[in-house]
């Protein structure tokens, strides 16, 4: 049997190992958000007083699955998914050394798999930061330690691939930008998970009374691993933006040389950012908390700032030179809102940006971090990154490889359209009314906000009441998102039809629309931009975005200063 | 021709960018600065700083001069916790616990006090209601910081940082009087 075969899409040879790889990547990952899904349901309906679902032990029990089960496994399972993708399949190359590849990944399930059976017997109830000296069994540390060698071992892979691709000429130039992007990603990774051995390794070592750790190097770094991993998500996502981008819409890239360069400022300066957690700890100094929470004067931030303009600028160019040129804002309009990875990327660029990077940036300065830190503000601020952000991209993305890889049209393919619409909404008014609730000073981590059985009663404004209440329908809505997202790629992948080659356009009813017109092949073979209105260069539309998400930014920055030196007087 | 995000980069792809681009990078970059300068900044002209004082100290310590300080300035007892009336100007203590504040502090509204946080078995978090000011009380360091409380009225310190199952239940009190009648106590203690 050839080892390679030709995709009849989009004419890429894809190597059959690859292919086996991210699929049994992607299910491992779709397990993971299965039961960190599961475990969100059981922690929402606690949270939401009027129910409570929970006793107090199994709450801590199922927020500490829910964390791990969320932005440990399922993120990172679906990462190595990407990387799998952006090395041997974009490059046209093969999986080298497949068997070390595939050990990897049975490394990776056997310590996610023992990290669970720790937390489902109780026997670390230690919530997924698992600060010192909160202690859990030496076996979920030893699983830490396991998933995160294998991971080590598939980003060696993706690695050893581009080496592979380029000695093999499967592709002449620079690589392509989303593989750029991976590539970041790959080694923010590397960074990543070398602090996550410096810091697991002698926990486990601690958890079995062989030495000791000191709780505020812990945090340190822990957070080298904990923060730095959420820039991996960052790079995967902005990789991810550029490649729906394409696939949709026919996105382009305005110029290799700025987008190129924003992912270099990630790398340089990302692990610095183990800072933002630690502005209200005890351990360090202001110089130290400033300059890098800052990430060297936020030249992390302008790299994001940067993809957020040359992104959607891409989408809307890339429209204009295919014709779609009316008005400032007629590709938007013109846009296939049908399309779910369209639809996703959108919703994952726009609440990133709005909602997740505004608070991200706000929270994370030195002082203002005072009326944040461990409030609900912050989880409020991380489901709009990671989840309506990274996980919203992740989903989008999934319509075109089940088509792509898998060769099965998408099961249930209205559900799949509207189930962007349900996970963006819904997550997006469940993080806007946890931030406002946590402007409250409502604590997050917190079984009992009635606080029955405290010495001392607190009580919240009523308004609170009636945003958990809002937090709680929000969060149902994007469960049941969720919900639909499991069944259409479970059931697509295992029962759906197949897609026979050349066939696309016979399944305008079952496969999003980027696959049927492949708009990336009409971009007209000229230098000259289109004609726009107003004068303002190629991108008009993307103008007036950026500029409504500055005076936002502005905004809501400054309010927060305001709100601060309302306070107590500290320092 | 324009590239996409998919295909390889042929060719030279270091080239000039559009003006749309500059000018946006141009703004984040000034922006970016902004951000920057905000925090030096407010250190010199703000009010709320979280860096303090801070050293390392053994539990033990810390647990023997907060009892200390209990002993010099102890009014009241409530709910099995000492009250503490501590004078403008003083080395305040406050110890976490699983799972228990201590002691109940009384300040006076406008006047600054020395306020050493920290704790003796795991992370804590401090939290007081209903200002929602948050800081990280960690065992084995000495957080310090001075603090003027500018409202008088009745605080709660909950703890936000998970510490074990009786987390929800770790609520303290603080209480601050208004400055005329903490000055009218303090000229009838003399
Ligand atoms: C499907 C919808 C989701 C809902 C309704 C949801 C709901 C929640 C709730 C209620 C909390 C508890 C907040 C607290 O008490 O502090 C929480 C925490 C958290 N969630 Fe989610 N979540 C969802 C999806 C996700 C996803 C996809 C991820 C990651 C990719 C994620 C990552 C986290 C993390 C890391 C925490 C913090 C756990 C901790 O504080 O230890 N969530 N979530
Ligand atoms: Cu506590
Ligand atoms: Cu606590």
């Amino acid at each position: 049997m050839n080892a390679f075969r030709t995709c009849p899409t989009t004419g890429l040879s894809i190597h059959r190992d690859a292919d086996k790889l991210i699929k049994a990547h992607a299910v491992a990952a779709t397990v993971s958000l299965l039961i960190g899904g599961i475990a969100a349901f059981l922690v929402l309906l606690t949270r939401w007083q009027a129910i409570h679902l929970l006793d107090a032990v199994w709450f801590y029990r199922i927020l500490t699955v829910h964390g791990m089960s969320m932005l440990i496994f399922f993120i990172i399972f679906f990462e190595m998914a990407v990387l799998l993708f952006a090395g041997p399949i974009l490059l046209n190359s093969r999986v080298p050394a497949p068997k070390v590849a595939w050990g990897g990944f049975g490394l990776m399930v056997a310590g996610a798999v023992l990290v669970e059976w720790t937390m489902w017997t109780g026997k670390a109830d230690v919530l997924f930061t698992s600060y010192v000296p909160l202690k859990a069994t030496p076996n979920f540390y030893l699983g830490v330690i396991l998933f995160a060698v294998g991971a080590l071992v598939t980003v060696g892979i993706f690695f050893a691939s581009l080496v592979v691709a380029k000695r093999e000429k499967t592709y002449e130039g620079s690589v392509p930008l989303v593989t750029f992007g991976a590539i970041t990603a790959g080694i923010i990774a590397v960074i990543t998970l070398l602090h996550g051995a410096a810091i697991y390794i002698p926990t486990w070592l601690w958890s079995m009374g062989m030495m000791n750790v000191d709780p505020q190097i812990y945090r340190l770094v822990w957070w080298g691993l904990g923060h730095s991993s959420q820039q991996i998500n960052v790079a995967a996502m902005v990789s991810i933006w550029y490649l729906l981008a394409t696939l949709t819409v026919g996105g382009v890239v305005l110029n290799q040389k700025i987008s190129r360069t924003a992912f270099v400022l990630y790398i340089l300066f990302i692990s610095m950012a183990s800072a933002h957690h630690l502005l209200v700890d005890p351990g360090m100094g202001a110089a130290w908390k400033v300059w890098n929470t800052s990430y060297f004067m936020y030249m992390a931030v302008l790299a994001s700032m940067i993809h957020g303009f040359t992104v959607p600028a891409g989408i809307e160019l890339g429209m204009r030179l295919r014709g779609y040129s009316q008005g400032v804002f007629g590709w938007l309009r013109k846009a296939p809102w049908g399309d779910p990875g369209f639809s996703s990327m959108i919703f994952s660029i726009v609440v990133f940006g709005f909602v997740g990077g505004i608070t991200g940036v706000t929270f994370g300065t030195e002082q203002i971090n005072i009326i944040a830190h461990n409030s609900l503000r912050i989880p409020g601020h991380f489901h709009a990154t990671v989840v309506s952000g990274t996980a919203m991209a992740f989903m989008g993305l999934t319509y075109y490889v089940i088509p792509l890889i898998f060769r099965k049209r998408i099961a249930f393919f209205k559900l799949a359209r509207i189930q962007p619409y349900l996970f963006a909404i819904g997550m997006l008014i469940f993080s806007l009314s946890m931030t406002f609730a946590g402007s409250f000073g409502v604590p997050r981590r917190h079984w009992d906000i009635s606080f029955s059985g405290a010495p001392f009663d607190v009580q919240y404004s009523p308004a609170v009441d009636i945003v958990m209440a809002v937090m709680a329908i929000g969060g149902l809505m994007g469960i049941l998102g969720g919900a639909i997202y499991i069944l259409v790629t479970v059931w697509s992948v295992f029962f759906g039809k197949p897609l026979p080659a050349g066939e696309e356009e016979k399944y305008a009813d079952s496969i999003p629309q980027g696959l049927i017109t492949k708009p990336w092949t009409q971009i007209p073979d000229t230098d000259r931009d289109p004609e726009t209105p107003w004068k303002i260069g190629p991108v008009p539309g993307t103008a007036v975005l950026v500029a409504v998400f500055f005076l936002a930014f502005v905004t809501y920055y400054f309010a927060n200063w305001a709100l601060l030196s309302f306070v107590w007087k500290v320092g | 021709m324009y590239d996409n995000g998919i295909e390889p980069a042929l060719g030279v792809w270091w080239k000039p960018a559009h003006r749309a681009e500059k000018v946006w990078i141009a703004i984040a970059f000034a922006w970016c600065m902004v951000l920057f300068a905000m925090m030096p900044l407010w250190h010199l002209k703000g009010g709320q700083n979280p860096t303090g004082i801070r050293h390392r100290v053994e539990p033990a310590d810390f647990e023997a001069r907060t009892n200390e300080f209990i002993e010099e300035y102890r009014v009241g007892e409530e709910a099995g916790l000492p009250i503490v009336e501590p004078p403008p100007g003083a080395e305040v203590y406050l110890v976490g616990k699983m799972w228990q504040w201590t002691p109940i502090l009384r300040l006076q509204e406008g006047a600054t006090y020395r306020l050493h946080m920290s704790s003796l078995d795991v992370n804590h978090g401090f939290n007081l209601y209903p200002f929602n000011i948050n800081f990280q009380v960690i065992p084995g360091y000495d957080y310090a910081l001075d603090v003027t409380p500018t409202e008088a009225g009745e605080f709660r310190i909950i703890c936000n940082e998970f510490c074990g199952i009786g987390h929800h239940v770790m609520v303290g009190r603080v209480e601050v009087v208004p400055a005329t009648e903490g000055a009218a106590r303090a000229g009838g203690a003399e």
